[in-house]
């Protein structure tokens, strides 16, 4: 049901890098966990409406109204990497 | 210490007595803490992170003040907080080598309140990384072990908090709840653990984990004092748009300790295939006590009780996939010291921040939402979970509460099921139900089962956590379980060993205390 090459590509879509022994080992574990979601196939749903996120709540949108919020040092200051007040990552695009 | 038990050992409210008496102080009960704290943390572990200097000075600004009538409701009271639940200029490290050295620039609002309401925040307490596991070895930073038996989990995630309210190490504590995580641990480690409703406590400053299951809720070690601290956390908050606005009623106040006439369903799956006789037998004696304190006790069938649990697995992963995106090296958290390029940077920080679970279940929430699957498993059990909402509400339309046992089975040994993460999962089984349904629970001590605690579940409708809490009160009034006290915690030779009557056989705890002692 999923083989190395599935784990590969959602361990793409997830951005992580895995070894070997972590794909041969995730590809038996979310085998069998699927498996077991899988009983939910024994359930007719028809047409049950899909749980919304959330119960509703009403109204949750405030007044737009400006109130304090964090400094722009605050904000950055956990951050691996800054530069200028800025998050500094590496080279977006590679010369490849 | 001449009147039973120790300091550490008093839950908040007879703290608030004895302040008020000025027969102790802020002061003395944090030492009193501290010194449980020096004695067992080397092997309980229950913290991650100790703010003793501050907590102190905290508590001598107290010692004037706590007499006060008008002093607030937890004024002077040691209170452990989840690592997953931000502090500004504390670490909050969710249990995880991604944040290790993060500070949040802001506190949750959880402990705005918490200081509003005179609590002496001592730390910051162990959890599965991410508050993603059942038995709190999911931690980088190692285990915490169950103050009844240290070659046991205290379970999870909520592990540190239990194990520290458990041992004496706090006299409150604050957990989250995603799929289980205050009551599951609360009843390995004989304590109370309410998960409110979703919504009734703000989740502002929570490290996200599945945002539309997260809630925040009280450990304690008595009723009374786990609706003190519900009360104190407890209302809409504007930084959280799911947070409701619904009249906060004074839980304390309301406890009657009566529930004659009440209409108590036991839950028929919850005694399905896989529960354990000796906690079966403890849950069934408690809801006979139940019965002889005049509520009515009859089997009520949740029918899709036994999907909630794969659909949990799809929903909660889809979500935490979702949320863990922003660990990527850039605003906070931990960088990969190599990589040349972007991508490469994401994906190596990531594979080398993150533990197994919390890769398992981001990888897992991406299949079930990735292209072609979002049918076959997100939407199908989004589905299921409206069924698991409907059975509730059909329950509640002929009962006030539900009754259950929170586990499968009382505490299982550190390293059992680390290799075996659908077993794993299974722990779960009747505490997920509720966090589908967005409905209040707790977790209430109810015997013991070779000598670990068994918690009793209480399941209440939407914001009716005072049906829920009176109905545990009344339990506890008319038992003796919730007074026990783990014998690991307890020095030898201490006054406060003797335990009030307790079900633990006390030869037994005593030889365990005399191995256990640390002389």
């Amino acid at each position: 049901m999923i083989d190395d090459l599935a784990v590969a590509h959602v361990a793409r879509l997830s951005r992580l890098e895995l070894s070997p022994q972590e794909v041969a080992q995730f590809r038996a574990q979310l085998g069998e966990i699927l498996a077991y979601v899988r009983t939910l196939d024994a359930l007719e749903l028809g047409d049950v409406p899909p749980a919304a996120p959330a119960p509703a709540a009403g109204g949750v949108l405030r007044e737009d109204i400006v109130g304090p919020c964090l400094t722009q040092e605050a904000a950055v200051a956990n951050a691996p990497a800054v530069l200028n007040g800025y998050f500094a990552v590496p080279a977006v695009i590679t010369d490849e | 210490m001449s009147r039973g038990p120790a300091l550490p050992d008093l839950p908040a409210w007879e703290l608030r007595t004895l302040y008020r008496r000025r027969e102790t102080s802020p002061t003395e009960v944090l030492h009193e803490v501290f010194r449980r704290i020096d004695a067992n943390e080397g092997r309980i572990h229950a913290y991650l992170f100790l703010n003793r200097e501050a907590a102190l000075a905290e508590a001598s600004r107290w010692d004037g003040e706590v007499a006060r009538e008008d002093a607030p409701s937890l004024a002077g009271i040691p209170v452990a907080i989840k690592d997953n639940i931000c502090m500004q200029g504390w670490p909050t490290t969710c249990g995880s080598r991604m944040l290790e050295q993060f500070k949040p620039p802001y506190d949750a609002t959880v402990a705005t309140r918490l200081r509003r309401a005179g609590a002496i925040l001592l730390g910051k307490a162990n959890l599965d990384e991410f508050a993603m596991g059942s038995s709190t070895e999911n931690s980088a930073f190692g285990p915490t072990r169950n103050p009844w038996d240290e070659t046991r989990v205290p379970g999870g995630t909520s592990g540190g908090p239990a194990a520290a309210v458990a041992a004496g190490e706090a006299t409150l504590a604050l957990g989250s709840d995603t799929g289980g995580s205050i009551r599951q641990p609360a009843a390995f480690c004989g304590v109370i653990g309410l998960k409110p409703t979703y919504g009734r406590v703000s989740r502002y400053g929570l490290v996200a984990f599945a945002s539309s299951l997260d809630q925040i809720g009280p450990l304690a070690r008595d009723v009374k004092d786990a609706a003190l601290l519900l009360q104190a956390i407890a209302g809409w908050d504007p930084a959280d748009s799911t947070s409701a606005d619904v009249d906060v009623p004074p839980f304390a106040e309301r406890l009657t300790g009566t529930i004659r006439g009440l209409r108590l369903g036991v839950v028929r799956e919850f005694f399905a295939q896989g529960l354990d006789a000796g906690v079966a037998d403890a849950v069934r004696a408690a809801i006979d006590t139940c019965r002889e304190l005049g509520a009515s006790c009859e089997e009520v069938s949740l029918p899709h009780a036994s999907y909630a649990l794969p659909a949990y697995y799809i929903i909660a992963p889809a979500e935490a996939s979702s949320n863990l995106a922003r660990y990527a090296g850039v605003h906070y958290g931990y960088r990969t010291p190599e990589a040349a390029d972007l991508e490469t940077m994401y994906s190596r920080t990531r594979r080398e921040g993150f533990g197994a679970e919390v890769k398992r279940r981001i990888m897992l929430g991406t299949y079930a939402l990735s292209a072609g699957y979002y049918e076959a498993f997100y939407l199908r059990a989004q589905q299921v979970r409206t069924l698991v909402r409907r059975d509730f509400a059909a329950a509640f339309e002929r009962f006030d509460a539900l009754l259950g046992p929170v586990t499968p089975t009382a505490a299982f040994r550190l390293g059992e099921k680390v290799d075996d993460p659908l077993q794993m999962y299974l722990s779960d089984v009747y505490t997920v139900p509720l966090n589908l349904a967005g409905i209040p629970g707790i977790s209430v001590p109810c015997g013991f089962v070779g000598g670990l605690p068994v918690g009793l579940q209480v399941i209440g409708r939407p914001f009716d956590e005072v049906t829920v809490l009176n109905v545990a009160h009344a339990f506890e009034r008319a038992t003796t379980f919730h007074a026990a006290r783990p014998p690991l915690a307890h020095p030898k030779n201490s006054p406060s060993l003797a335990p009030r009557d307790g079900p633990v056989d006390r030869e037994k705890r005593r030889a365990q205390t005399s191995e256990d002692s640390l002389g």
